[in-house]
C-alpha cells in the first residue's frame, strides 16, 4: 500500500510550549486515522504540520508531492460573498479558471445538498450549512489525503449526523483513488463509526497507535497504554 | 441680540441662501481633500494590507515608524512640503507650491499613515482569525493581503471616511502650502482660522457648521455601513473578523 505520508522523531514547539514531542507515524493510502486526546495534546498542531501549516522544529517529515490535501477546519472561515464562489476559491486557487470553478462549485455543493443556497451570502449561513459548504470546497478540490481538525465539535446533534455522513461518504473514495483521511475528534462514537486506526496524544505524544477495534478493547488498549485507556473510560462514561 | 446669536443668524442665512463665497470655499475644501484622500487611499490600502499579512525582518521597526507618523502634526507635514515645493526646493521647478495641488499633495501624506496603520490593524486581525485556512487554500502572501482586504471592505470604508474626516478637519498643512488665497487656495479651516481672526464671526460660524455637519456626516455614514453589516450578517458564527478560528 502506498504510503501518502510519514514523520519521525517530529517535534513542534510554540515558544517555550511543546506541542509536539518525538512523533513517529506513518499514514497509508486509503487508511481513516483519527487523532484522539485531551485538548491541548497536539492533535491540531499534528493535522497542521501534516497540512504543511507549521514546519517541524525537529525531525522529519515527508509527503509526496503529488499527493492533493485539503484541510477542514474547526470553524470553517467563509468570505464576505456568495457560497458558490466561496467553494469556487479553492479551486481557482488551485490555477482552475474562475467560469470553471464556478461550475464545479455547483457541482460539489450539489454533491453536499446546498446547491439551492449557492448564491446566498455564506456569513448568513448557519454553523452547519457552513460546514458543509466548507466539505464542498475540500471535496471539489479532488484531495487525495483529507485533513479535518474536529469538524463537527461546534455543531448541534442534527449538523453534526449530516456532517459525518458526508465525511463518511466521501472517505469511501474510489477503488482507483482511495481516499485517505486523518481527523482529530473528541467524539469517540464518531472515531468508531469512522475511522480504521485510532491515535492517541497526550502532551503530544503518541502513546497509542491502533486499529480501531483493538483501540476499543478495553485489555488491549490497557497492554499498550493505561493513559489512552482512562481516557476512553472518561470519555465514554 | 448678543454678538453671537446675530453671528449665527447671519451664518445661517449665508448658508441657506446659497452665499457664492462661502459655497465655493466648501467646494473647494471638500475637492481638495476628496483627492487627497483618493491618492492616499490608492496606496494606503494596498501597502497596509501586504503590512498586515506579510512577515519580514525590520517589520517591528515599520510598524514602530508608521504608528510614530500618526501622530505628526500637521504643520510639520505642511513645513515640509512647502520645502520640497518651494524655489528652492526639490520639486520648485514645477511650480505647485500655494495651489490646489500643493494642498492635495500635503493633505494626502498627511492622511497616508493613518490609511496604512489602520488598514494594516484591520487586515492582521483578519489575517489571525482567517489566514490560517486561506494558506490552507493555496493562497500566497499577496494574495492573501488583497482577500482579506476585499473581505474587511466594510471597515475599510469606515477607515477611509475617518481619512477624509481628518483631511477636511486639518488646518496646519493647507495653511503654510496654500497661503489661503482668496478664491484660489482658501478651504473652510483656514478661512475660519482668518474670519475669526478678522472679527468677521458670521462667515466663520457659516464655515464652521458646515464642517461639522460634514463631519457629522461622515460618521453617521460609518455607524450605518456598521449596521447594515451587522444586519446582513446577522448571528452567523464567523462572525467579525478574528473571532473565529
Amino acid at each position: 500500500m502506498r504510503t501518502v505520508l510519514t514523520l519521525h522523531g517530529v517535534n513542534l514547539s510554540f515558544g517555550p510550549v511543546a506541542a509536539l514531542r518525538d512523533v513517529n507515524l506513518r499514514v497509508d493510502a486509503g487508511e481513516r486515522v483519527a487523532l484522539v486526546g485531551s485538548n491541548g495534546s497536539g492533535k491540531s498542531s499534528l493535522l497542521r504540520l501534516m497540512h504543511g501549516l507549521k514546519a517541524p522544529g525537529a525531525g522529519c517529515f515527508v509527503c509526496h508531492a503529488s499527493v492533493r490535501q485539503a484541510m477542514v477546519f474547526q470553524r470553517p472561515f467563509m468570505l464576505r460573498t456568495s457560497v458558490q464562489n466561496n467553494v469556487a476559491l479553492g479551486l481557482w486557487l488551485d490555477g482552475v479558471r474562475w467560469h470553471t470553478a464556478r461550475a464545479q462549485a455547483l457541482r460539489a455543493l450539489a454533491r453536499v445538498d446546498m446547491a439551492e443556497l449557492a448564491g446566498r451570502n455564506a456569513r448568513a449561513l448557519s454553523g452547519g450549512q457552513q460546514q458543509r459548504v466548507a466539505l464542498a470546497r475540500a471535496w471539489a478540490r479532488q484531495p487525495d489525503l483529507w485533513l479535518l481538525d474536529e469538524p463537527t465539535a461546534s455543531l448541534d446533534p442534527h449538523a453534526k449526523r449530516e456532517v459525518e455522513a458526508l465525511m463518511a461518504d466521501f472517505a469511501r473514495g474510489s477503488p482507483q483513488r482511495p481516499m485517505t483521511m486523518v481527523f482529530a475528534s473528541h467524539n469517540l462514537g464518531q472515531v468508531k463509526r469512522l475511522a480504521s486506526r485510532v491515535v492517541y496524544l497526550e502532551h503530544g505524544r503518541v502513546l497509542a497507535d491502533l486499529p480501531v477495534g483493538d483501540f476499543f478493547n478495553a485489555e488491549r488498549l490497557q497492554a499498550v497504554s493505561a493513559a489512552a485507556c482512562l481516557f476512553v473510560k472518561g470519555e465514554l462514561a | 441680540m448678543s454678538t453671537f446669536t446675530q453671528s449665527a443668524v447671519t451664518a445661517l442665512d449665508l448658508i441657506t441662501s446659497g452665499d457664492p463665497a462661502l459655497w465655493t470655499i466648501v467646494g473647494r475644501s471638500l475637492a481638495v481633500s476628496a483627492t487627497a484622500c483618493l491618492l492616499a487611499c490608492g496606496l494606503g490600502l494596498v501597502l497596509g494590507s501586504w503590512l498586515g499579512v506579510a512577515r519580514f525582518r525590520g517589520r517591528g521597526v515599520c510598524l514602530t515608524l508608521l504608528n510614530t507618523m500618526l501622530a505628526v502634526p500637521s504643520v510639520v507635514v505642511g513645513l515640509v512640503v512647502y520645502l520640497l515645493l518651494s524655489r528652492s526646493g526639490l520639486f520648485g521647478a514645477w511650480g505647485w507650491l500655494f495651489s490646489f495641488k500643493a494642498m492635495v499633495v500635503a493633505q494626502a501624506l498627511l492622511v497616508l499613515p493613518v490609511v496604512t496603520a489602520l488598514t494594516r490593524q484591520v487586515v492582521e486581525d483578519a489575517e489571525h482569525g482567517h489566514g490560517e485556512q486561506l494558506r490552507s487554500l493555496g493562497a500566497g502572501t499577496l494574495l492573501r493581503s488583497v482577500m482579506l482586504a476585499w473581505d474587511e471592505r466594510f471597515a475599510l470604508l469606515t477607515v477611509l471616511i475617518a481619512a477624509f474626516g481628518r483631511a477636511v478637519s486639518e488646518v496646519g498643512a493647507v495653511m503654510i502650502v496654500g497661503g489661503n488665497i482668496d478664491g484660489f487656495t482658501r478651504v473652510m479651516t483656514t478661512a475660519i482660522a482668518l474670519e475669526t481672526s478678522k472679527g468677521d464671526l458670521p462667515l466663520a460660524l457659516g464655515l464652521g457648521l458646515v464642517l461639522l455637519s460634514v463631519v457629522l456626516l461622515l460618521n453617521s455614514l460609518i455607524a450605518l455601513v456598521r449596521g447594515w453589516r451587522q444586519r446582513v450578517e446577522g448571528g452567523s458564527f464567523a462572525g467579525p473578523a478574528g473571532a473565529a478560528a
